[in-house]
């Protein structure tokens, strides 16, 4: 059944609103025809994927394209905002980044720029830029924004990959299939927390262990016996991990999440059986992720960007402190709350300690593997849980603890447990 | 000589065909692979050290970030993409990839593909039919 198209999406179709909206409205069928999309659906925002990592050189160049189209042609239609940056022009240097990564770097922001992108080079966008709404349809980039705009607020999006999210800014709508439909929105899974995680680090950790259990994009997992509120940054570090770990768009948690008051609300028939969590699954999980000997060399606080009271956290762990020569601490942030940071001082304690503390972009989106090679790093510890997911396929060995614990170690100049 | 044709939903991109290559392991191009290299990279990944450019790679599902959509077409710029990907399940990203790469993918087989298929066999994935068609020697 082919995807029914409204007059203007025609019009697109046909080339009569330029280039750039013919090529999204192309794709976007290309992609409804994959899913049985009945049709597309108008959206409030964007959310971009845009670091220049995983663009390369043929994604600026498809980029430099639209720029180059009519300014009435190529510019968003609704509006859009972009993921962490694979560059911080203040820091690349000292990170030991190449002239031609900035240089990749700057050619792609012009290129957004003239399509009217607003650079926020954030993944903690609902966060800190403009919070989605229960029922809002979306297309968001970043599986952690995802997840936590599906999850947390009730909005509505898919992951949203950086083309499928230009091709959205463009047309303005979005197949209509997956987490737009209430049908896909019911839980499938079933997990009980028996013992409650602790700190965000624990957080990340039941992310990743429902993840790991998940392990599909269709499936919903739902989450009870939750016995505290969590936090914003809490459910951040849990979502974010379960869309790590599991490729999971889309959680429940029972007193929580504003779609499941109760478990009858977001199941359609009998509940399936429970899996249950207790701290024995926890430990097995910090255990995957564990090393022989105490070397380190990098220590890193990302993957989710810190938001203002992890900031805060970072800065009192460090303030009046040094980290040890030989080993690297890095923290990255939005610049949003890095402006803020070094308002309140927080900059002035992190960095004042020897930390990096890097605005814009995130620790794996910004060329982990050659950095890692120019600096000689290889054993890293981080407090996120999707971080250590992720960074074993850019050569690093990762090791996963505390924010405390890993500043610890920072200090120390070794591995503390 | 044999030779059998697997249904599958209707996919995205032309019709190519090659060897195969199989792992019963998911998939991401951000967490999985070196993408200069072409080879996979992630040390617990089934297919570690495997050179998979020009091949039919053949895994059970679509995993990990978004990253991946604009990386199938840069690698492809480069040569160094998969021939074709036959997933057990896709998700989007994977579909948008494979739209903005024109990298042909398939998923939904009414067999596990992980299984039907083995390494070496010399796929025809034809895409816009929803079918693949294996020879094995």
């Amino acid at each position: 059944m082919p995807v029914r198209l409204t007059d203007e999406e025609n019009a697109m179709l046909a080339g009569a609103m330029g280039r750039p909206r013919q090529w999204a409205i192309q794709q976007q069928v290309s992609v409804a025809g994959f899913f049985d999309a009945p049709d597309l659906v108008p959206i409030a925002h964007v959310h971009m994927m845009a670091d220049t990592e995983s663009l390369g050189v043929a994604g600026v160049e498809f980029l430099e394209g639209f720029a180059r189209e009519p300014e009435a042609t190529r510019r968003m239609r609704v509006p859009t905002v972009t993921d962490p940056r694979g560059t911080d022009f203040k820091a690349y240097q000292r990170l030991r980044q190449t002239e031609t990564m900035a240089t990749l770097e700057r050619r792609a922001i012009d290129a957004f720029r003239a399509m009217g992108v607003m650079m926020t080079d954030t993944c903690i966008n609902y966060q800190i830029v403009l919070p989605p709404v229960l029922g809002e349809h979306l297309a968001f980039g970043d599986t952690g924004s995802v997840i936590y705009a599906n999850s947390v607020c009730g909005a509505r999006t898919n992951y949203e990959g950086g083309p499928a999210a230009l091709a959205a800014g463009l047309s303005g709508r979005t197949p209509r299939y997956g987490y737009h439909l209430d049908r896909n929105r019911l839980g499938t899974l079933r997990f009980v927390v028996a013992d409650q995680p602790r700190g965000w680090t624990d957080w990340g950790v039941l992310g990743g262990i429902v993840g790991r259990a998940t392990n599909s994009y269709w499936k919903v997992p739902v989450i009870e016996g939750v016995a505290t509120h969590p936090t914003s940054d809490e459910l951040k570090h849990f979502g974010a991990a379960l869309a790590s770990y599991g490729s999971v768009a889309l959680f429940h948690m029972i007193g929580v999440t504003p779609e499941a008051p109760d478990a009858k609300s977001v199941f359609a028939g009998p509940l399936p059986a429970p899996t249950v969590i207790d701290r024995r699954g926890f430990d097995a999980f910090y255990q995957s992720f564990r090393l022989s000997g105490d070397r380190l060399d990098v220590v890193v606080f990302a993957a989710p960007q810190l938001s203002l009271m992890e900031t805060q956290r970072l800065a009192g762990l460090l303030q009046g402190q040094r980290v040890k020569a030989g080993t690297t601490l890095i923290a990255c942030t939005a610049p949003e709350v890095k402006a803020a940071a070094d308002r309140m001082g927080f900059t002035a304690a992190i960095e004042g300690a020897g930390g990096l503390f890097l605005e814009g972009v995130c620790f794996y989106q910004m060329y982990a593997r050659e950095i890692g090679e120019a600096q000689g790093w290889k054993r890293l510890m981080s407090n996120s849980a999707k971080l250590v997911n992720i960074i074993s396929g850019y050569g690093f060995e990762p090791v996963l603890a505390d924010m405390e614990t890993c500043v610890a170690s920072a200090l120390a100049g070794r591995m503390v447990r | 000589m044999s030779e059998f044709t697997i249904k599958g939903h209707r996919g995205i991109g032309p019709t190519v065909a090659g060897p195969a290559l199989v792992a019963q392991d998911n998939f991401s191009a951000r967490y999985d692979l070196d993408r200069i290299k072409g080879i996979f990279s992630r040390p617990t990944h089934k297919l570690v050290g495997q050179n998979y450019v020009g091949c039919v790679l053949v895994l059970n599902v679509a995993k990990g970030g978004v990253a991946t959509s604009w990386m199938l077409r840069e690698m492809a710029s480069r040569g160094m993409a998969p021939l074709a990907l036959l997933l057990n399940s896709a998700n989007p990203i994977m579909a948008q990839g494979a739209a903005f790469g024109d990298v042909p993918l398939m998923d939904r087989f009414e067999t596990d593909i992980t299984t039907t298929i083995r390494t070496g066999d010399w796929v025809r994935v034809v895409p816009e039919q929803g079918i693949v068609v294996v020879r094995r020697d």
